[in-house]
């Protein structure tokens, strides 16, 4: 049987891969946010995934508003980074597990949900930065990559119940997948932040104390605010939270606190990093 | 529960802030359209080369083409435009999410950056602004 090891979660500001290229983890701006990361790394060292399944939004690399799916599903074999538009370096690849892919796809219409599937997809910094933080050293990606993407740029997006049922969906998924994989979930972006309009700069620790304080034990609080009401507490781009709320939901149905880090600003960001356990 | 936790209704409007809704992805398509192409470098040199001809090619509206050549970025969302995709032409620009805050803000860039970090002192969003404002 496959294990479910737990759950990562981190900011994914593109600045942060600048701040790694530039060996800037040391420097005082930048310390308080790296320093939350060597126990996310011995902690994984420990549970040696091998499968991650990955919750977080395309920032236009992959998807335009020609073709904007609220929730898309990778059943890739291999995922690249490319340009984003800045002519940075690209970020590793990853190997796809198309097998999974397909059994969470089989799992999530079957629970009545109705994906995107993406046998060619390309990853941007969302996805990439986190593994850059959780495995610093690696030549190649210690695991293979279940992608799934939430729309959070174009509204209406799904709600926050939408996104935890669909984690729950996902969470059904790897139960009952047969392989002997040793899978780690993973959440992407948040916390508050807002870059564009003149509320630009924005950031609400309230609001995003709340939201880690109840996602191990009461992810269902997330839920309580409407779209609207999260873009007003966490700001345009802090309703990234969806992809946390999502990888909560597939962590199952209770969780512990393992590890947790806070701290602002990163950029415009309120950069948060959180481990769960399931229970 | 703190005060930040209790949101108005949703009808009532978030203050600085524009939801990019259907309305907004119409009315912004082309403008965003050209901001995607900017993924390819070409593309990019194309924009610098020629900014008129490139931003002809999308056929830009005139409110659009007005925005984008006077760097007003309030004005490119007014038009449609959407930050990730906006995002894009501001590295062209050489203009970072700091530099584009204070465009928007109308805050000096070292303003807006010690507006972020007074938020990171555990100064309120609305006590940082007022400081960075009057000082």
């Amino acid at each position: 049987m496959a294990e479910l090891v737990g759950a990562y979660f981190t900011s994914h500001v593109p600045g942060i891969g600048g701040a790694i290229h530039r060996g800037d983890q040391e420097t005082p701006y930048w310390k308080p946010f790296f320093d939350g990361f060597p126990p996310v790394r011995e902690w994984l060292e420990a549970m040696r995934p091998d499968v991650a399944v990955v919750f977080s939004n395309d920032h236009g690399l992959n998807f335009f508003l020609d073709k904007m799916p609220t929730f898309a599903v990778g059943a890739a074999a291999e995922y690249r980074n490319a340009d984003e538009g800045w002519g940075l370096p690209l970020y590793k690849s990853f190997a796809g597990h198309p097998a999974l892919s397909w059994h969470v796809i089989e799992q999530l219409v079957a629970d009545e949900f109705d994906p995107v599937t993406c046998q060619a997809m390309l990853v941007d910094h969302a996805i990439s930065i986190p593994f850059e933080l959780a495995y610093p050293d690696a030549a190649e990606w210690p695991v293979r990559l279940v992608p799934i993407g939430i729309n959070t740029v174009q509204h209406p997006l799904p709600s926050a119940r939408r996104c935890l049922a669909l984690g729950r969906s996902v969470h059904r998924a790897l139960a009952s997948w047969p392989g002997n994989e040793r899978i780690v979930v993973i959440g992407t972006g948040g916390l508050s932040h807002q870059l564009d309009g003149e509320r630009a700069g924005f950031m609400n620790p309230d609001y995003d104390r709340f939201c880690l304080d109840n996602l191990a034990a009461d992810p269902d609080a997330l839920t309580r605010h409407s779209i609207e009401e999260i873009v007003r507490l966490a700001g345009t781009q802090g309703v990234e939270v969806l992809n946390w709320i999502a990888a909560r939901g597939a962590l199952g149905p209770a969780a512990v606190e393992i590890h947790r880090n806070y701290h602002l600003p990163i950029s415009n960001t309120a950069a948060a990093t959180l481990v769960l356990e399931p229970v | 529960m703190p005060d930040t936790l209790t949101a108005p209704p949703p009808t009532a409007s978030i203050p600085g802030t524009v939801l990019f809704d259907g309305s907004a992805a119409q009315k912004g398509y082309q403008l965003n359209a050209m901001c995607f192409s900017f993924n390819e470098r070409a593309n990019r040199e194309a924009f610098a080369a020629d900014e008129d001809a490139y931003c002809a090619r999308f056929s830009l509206t005139p409110a659009q083409r007005k925005a984008v050549a006077e760097r007003d970025v309030l004005g490119m969302i007014a038009a449609g435009g959407n930050i990730y995709y906006l995002a894009k032409l501001a590295g062209i620009l050489g203009l970072g999410v700091q530099d584009i805050g204070a465009l928007q803000t109308g805050l000096p860039v070292e303003g807006f950056k010690a507006m972020l970090l007074a938020q990171g002192r555990g100064q309120s969003y609305e006590q940082s602004v007022a400081e960075a404002r009057h000082g």
